[in-house]
């Protein structure tokens, strides 16, 4: 069985892609069958993030239509073994996703062996984002500490506890985790940033991991090269470390702390 | 404490004034979750009879779902503006 993960906020430019690109990188690392798959219909981002973007034949939307076979739409990645890309389609017809058409494809990936996906949901709780969500067994909600991101979240867990096949079939509910991304210590440490304590607080969900914000992110979106491949740079570490969790390891968090960053870490963004 | 921390407790942080909004409006939010979908509709008419007889800001009337056993309770808050003490 393909474990399906969603990773959603409600808000846009939280760190969604980024955050989906390194996961699911970072368990095809540990020899996990992983496929990643662009939910963002009209607005195909992650075949950029992943670097593939010039390997885009088929897209989802072609094989919800029976125009491509699943295995002819993934692109599988060079550096990493068992790491496939579903790209989104270009599309400007909202309705390209149905509920069946997801459902079907998601059903393909089970069938062919894979052990986990990896859903991008694009922003808004519209019908791309529900979709991303529907058939979710976990749910990775990414937030930025900052008032409308967090606020997003919590209606975002609230879809996840009402409106997904798992509430509706009254199955055992979607497994939440939180994702604090672009956190900045230093900001924290001066009072114009909520903390990690302050955002757990509010939304109360097993805390994932926290990513810091960092030059790598960018450095790494400009290449093509997932950040948890960057595995010197912070970002990529604390990406790692949250694989790890949702792996069910337990790991320290990390570059949480303003006073433990050096001068010469931050130049680098290390 | 040093200066730094004077400056810093002599004025309530951002971070802290944005932590209890988000206190609130969170709160305010799950407390109609699962709600019906008339809720926001009803708040409104609530507002207008409500100013029929006195001024109230936009946020005056809230009406929250509490789930009990057996059965849900309505609560409407209207709040009132603040007396003139002469
Ligand atoms: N930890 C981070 N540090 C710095 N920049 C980041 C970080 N995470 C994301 N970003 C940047 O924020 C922007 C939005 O990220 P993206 O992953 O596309 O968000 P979303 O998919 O939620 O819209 C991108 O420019 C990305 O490079
Ligand atoms: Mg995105």
């Amino acid at each position: 069985m393909a474990r399906i993960i969603v990773v959603t906020s409600g808000k846009g430019g939280v760190g969604k892609t980024t955050s989906s690109a390194a996961i699911s990188t970072g368990l095809a690392q540990r020899g996990y069958k992983t496929a990643v798959v662009d939910f963002d219909v009209g607005l195909r981002n992650l075949d950029l993030i992943m670097g593939v973007e010039r390997r885009v034949v088929y897209d989802f939307v072609n094989v919800i239509n029976d125009e491509a076979k699943l295995g002819q739409a993934l692109i599988r990645d060079k550096r990493v073994e068992n790491l496939y890309v579903l790209p989104a389609s270009q599309t400007r017809d909202k309705d390209a996703l149905t509920q069946e058409g997801v459902g079907k494809v998601l059903g393909q990936f089970a069938e062919d062996g894979f052990d986990y996906v990896i859903c991008d949901s694009p922003a808004g709780i519209e019908r791309g984002a529900q979709l991303a969500m529907y058939f979710a067994d976990e749910a990775i909600v990414v937030s930025n500490p900052e008032v409308s991101s967090v606020r997003d979240s919590d209606r975002m867990l609230g879809i996840l506890s009402s409106k997904s096949r798992r509430a509706e079939q009254d199955d055992e509910p979607i497994r939440e985790h939180l994702l604090i991304t672009r956190y900045q210590p230093e900001r924290v440490d001066l009072g114009e940033m909520l903390s990690v304590e302050d955002v757990l607080e509010i939304l109360s969900v097993p805390l994932l991991g926290v990513i810091p914000e960092s030059e790598a992110v960018l450095q790494a979106s400009n290449a093509g090269v997932p950040v948890i491949m960057e595995s010197g740079s912070d970002a990529g570490q604390a990406y790692d470390d949250a694989v790890a969790r949702l792996l069910g390891e337990e790991r320290e968090l990390r570059f949480v702390d303003a006073r433990k960053k050096g001068f010469f870490s931050r130049l680098l963004g290390k | 404490m040093s200066l730094f921390d004077y400056f810093r407790s002599s004025r309530k942080s951002s971070a802290s004034v944005a932590k209890e909004r988000l206190k609130i409006i969170v709160a305010h939010e799950r407390g109609r979750r699962g709600g019906p979908d008339y809720l926001p509709q009803m708040e409104e008419e609530l507002l207008a009879v409500v100013r029929k007889y006195t001024r109230v800001g936009d946020d005056a009337v809230r009406v929250n779902l509490e789930k009990d056993q057996g059965f849900d309770v309505m609560e409407v808050n209207i709040t009132l503006p603040e007396r003139d003490e002469d």
